[in-house]
């Protein structure tokens, strides 16, 4: 698979409805109980993500897609996490 | 004869385990109440095929056996055998959401490698295959190792399946887990990988559809449409529990009224009638009216969560709490709390932060609850005119509706505040799995509804009608002496304990408007808020016996005895006031020891003092 860094973006700037797999996740930015769920909820190194949803315009939460399952998150915590566009999907 | 053998259903939250539980335990169910039990259990009762009886609990949702929040923490020392007052189950049903496998899937390994006999249910299989889905249960049973009991729990699909592959696997015996102390420390990530290994490899087929879900959130969670439509069904559900309730409680209300009218008929006057008509059915009467507001407020709320919008609205809700220093997650206990502190407050239990979770407990009680709606309607009913304020807006729900913004707004500013204080700490985050969206069942809802009906059937039944009794006794002893005509007559409540004692407190209420009726009121009023209006009507059908004890009599002697400031100040007070005694008690338990709920009277004590008597005397200077 191809993973260059410099294509990756963190999963808050990336665009909505993009297709992207997770790159690297920076778990020492994330509180330990945090980056626990985490992982529970699915995140992990080589699984597909998409944004689904930005609430309210500033700094609200946004609403992923990871794997099969939709999850919320802070921006915060989605800075952390870095993902690599798919081009398939891009084009 | 032993006890029947204990069947755990766990799962992951989302995996349709309560519709199982349902499913299989019917009516069959208990729900442990509230206050004195130190864990909330849901059991139900199971004939298998063979005829053994088995005895079904259905565990809180959880992701892991590590667990991060005191609900999850009853999943894992339930199933590790180590929680007090329950016996280690001696088989595990997990519930796994089809569409959901390379998730649920890891827990699932979790709780095999226990050692307990399993059988996985893998449930709503028929929203999997309209996602367009297509799964391989035999491939599961073979990765697994255990049977695998394709299900679909709200259509009771599988359920004879699911019940033969039990009886298989419950044997009577001891059991005993694989590991001596019962943890399984096995690394998230790796479990994780060979879920999702399982998962693709028992993947027949799976092609995109269009799905439901998102074509809904795109408008629920739409930036500008989601506030609008989350603002909109706040809306409808207040509106629903004034209007729509209205002819129910009108005809709870007559077949009471009419009962007091046969008593009264039929009984010679005497100390039981008194009793009866004044102190019971007076006092319960005030209360079971109630009802009908109650459950359509709890029908909204069980809708909104088995839909799943609830956790949309608290994705709407995060940036607002957040804020205040809470998450989005706080938002479901305190919407709920609307209903009832008490659910309200045990629903934080789905709050990871322990400062975030004891922030929503302590800020809890100022939404709102059922429980003040009596006290409000009594109170605006006689003092505030119905004029027409807009069309279509009267004065009465005007205030109403300000009665309960300044509980929101009491709210926010007391999370404020903690936050900054006595639960200082580093902002929470807010992570949440956004489950399908589903069409609530109507069993499960109509089972949630009679469970809370009864719970609060049960409060009238006993604790109001115990302290309206106490009150009555209380009111009508001693008896004051009979006067020779013309003398002035001896108020009977004055002369009573219960008068002498509201006399004596009365001083530390005066300055902020409040006399010796609503003295009277507050005390009973912490065993249940709604008994306030029990109270007060006690109090005037003891001290104006010949008056008939209908609403319309009521409504005049507060009229006649009590000043529009001080009206408005006993409303100010219900806003803040202290919590009942159950409200008390859950909080008690939720936090372990007495220091947070004494913390939490003591706050609210003092707000409800210092904004009743600004209410009373801003008033007063108006000139009210």
């Amino acid at each position: 698979m191809d993973m260059r860094p410099d294509r990756s973006v963190s999963l808050e700037t990336l665009p909505r409805k993009q297709h992207a797999i997770v790159a690297a996740i920076e778990w020492a930015r994330l509180a330990g109980p945090e980056a626990r769920r985490l992982r529970e909820l699915g995140f992990d190194e080589g699984v597909d993500v998409e944004v689904l949803h930005r609430a309210t315009l500033g700094q609200g939460p946004i609403a992923c897609r990871i794997g099969r399952m939709t999850v919320a998150l802070r921006r915060a915590v989605a800075g952390a996490i870095q993902v690599s566009p798919m081009p398939a999907a891009a084009e | 004869m032993n006890a029947a053998p204990l069947v755990a259903l766990v799962g992951n939250p989302n995996a349709g385990k309560s519709a199982l539980f349902n499913a299989l335990t019917g009516a069959r169910q208990k729900v442990g109440n509230y206050p004195g039990v130190t864990v909330e259990r849901k059991v139900g009762r199971l004939m298998l095929d063979d005829g053994r009886p088995v005895e079904l609990v259905d565990l809180p949702g959880a992701y892991s056996l590590e667990p991060s929040s005191p609900d999850e923490r009853v999943t894992r020392d339930v199933v590790t055998g180590t929680q007090d007052g329950e016996r280690l189950p001696d088989a595990l049903v997990v519930v796994v959401d089809a569409a959901n496998l390379d998730n649920h899937l890891r827990f699932t390994l979790q709780l095999i490698a226990l050692g307990l006999p399993v059988v996985v249910a893998l449930n709503m299989v028929d929203l999997a295959e309209r996602d367009g889905l297509k799964l391989d249960p035999k491939v599961l049973e073979r990765e697994l190792g255990v049977r695998v009991i394709p299900t679909v729990a709200v259509r009771k699909r599988g359920l004879d399946e699911l019940k033969a592959a039990l009886s298989g696997i419950v044997i009577n015996g001891p059991m005993r887990l694989r590991k001596s102390d019962g943890s399984v420390q096995d690394d998230i990530v790796t479990l994780q990988r060979r879920a999702r290994q399982i998962a693709t490899a028992a993947t027949v087929s799976e092609t995109t559809v269009r799905r439901w879900t998102h074509m809904l959130d795109a408008v629920a969670l739409h930036p500008v449409a989601g506030p609008i439509l989350l603002l909109a069904i706040m809306f409808l559900m207040f509106q629903a529990v004034f209007s729509w309730a209205q002819p129910f409680m009108d005809a709870i209300d007559a077949g009471f009224t009419a009962l007091q009218a046969f008593l009264t008929a039929e009984l010679a006057p005497s100390l039981l009638r008194s009793l009866l008509v004044d102190g019971v059915i007076a006092g319960v009467g005030a209360v079971i009216v109630f009802l009908p507001q109650i459950l359509i407020l709890f029908l909204f709320i069980l809708v909104l969560e088995a839909s799943g919008y609830m956790v949309r609205a608290a994705f709407l809700m995060d940036r607002v709490m957040a804020s205040v220093g809470l998450s989005g997650r706080a938002f479901i206990p305190l919407l709920s709390s609307f209903a009832c502190a008490i659910p309200g407050i045990m629903a934080t239990r789905t709050i990871d932060d322990e400062k975030d979770r004891l922030t929503t407990i302590l800020i809890a009680p100022l939404m709102t609850c059922s429980a003040r709606l009596p006290v409000y309607t009594l109170i605006i009913g006689a003092f505030i005119p119905n004029t027409q304020v807009l069309p279509f807006v009267g004065l009465q729900g005007l205030v109403m509706l300000g009665l309960y913004v300044m509980g929101i707004v009491g709210a926010f500013v007391a999370a404020l505040v903690l936050r900054r204080t006595v639960t200082k700490g580093v902002s929470s985050g807010f992570m949440m799995e956004m489950p399908k969206y589903q069409w609530p069942q109507w069993r499960d809802v109509g089972i949630g509804l009679w469970s809370r009906a009864q719970i609060f059937l049960k409060r009238a039944g006993g604790i109001i009608l115990t302290s309206t009794i106490i009150l009555w006794v209380l009111l009508s002893f001693p008896k004051p002496p009979e006067q020779p005509a013309g003398a002035p007559k001896i108020s009977a409540v004055d002369y009573s304990i219960a008068g002498r004692i509201a006399n004596g407190i009365a001083p530390v209420f005066a300055p902020i408007g409040f006399n010796r009726d609503i003295v009277l009121a507050l005390i009973p009023a912490m065993a249940a808020r709604e008994v306030a209006v029990a109270a007060i009507g006690t109090v005037y059908a003891i001290d104006d016996p010949d008056s008939n004890q209908g609403g319309k009599a009521m409504v005049e002697n507060l009229r006649g005895r009590w000043s529009l400031p001080t009206a408005l100040a006993f409303l100010m007070w219900f806003v803040f006031a202290p919590q009942c005694i159950s409200t008390i008690a859950v909080t008690r338990r939720e936090t372990n020891g007495w220091k947070w709920p004494a913390f939490m009277v003591g706050y609210l004590f003092a707000a409800a003092y210092i904004m009743a008597g600004i209410t009373y005397w801003l008033a007063v200077a108006a000139g009210l």
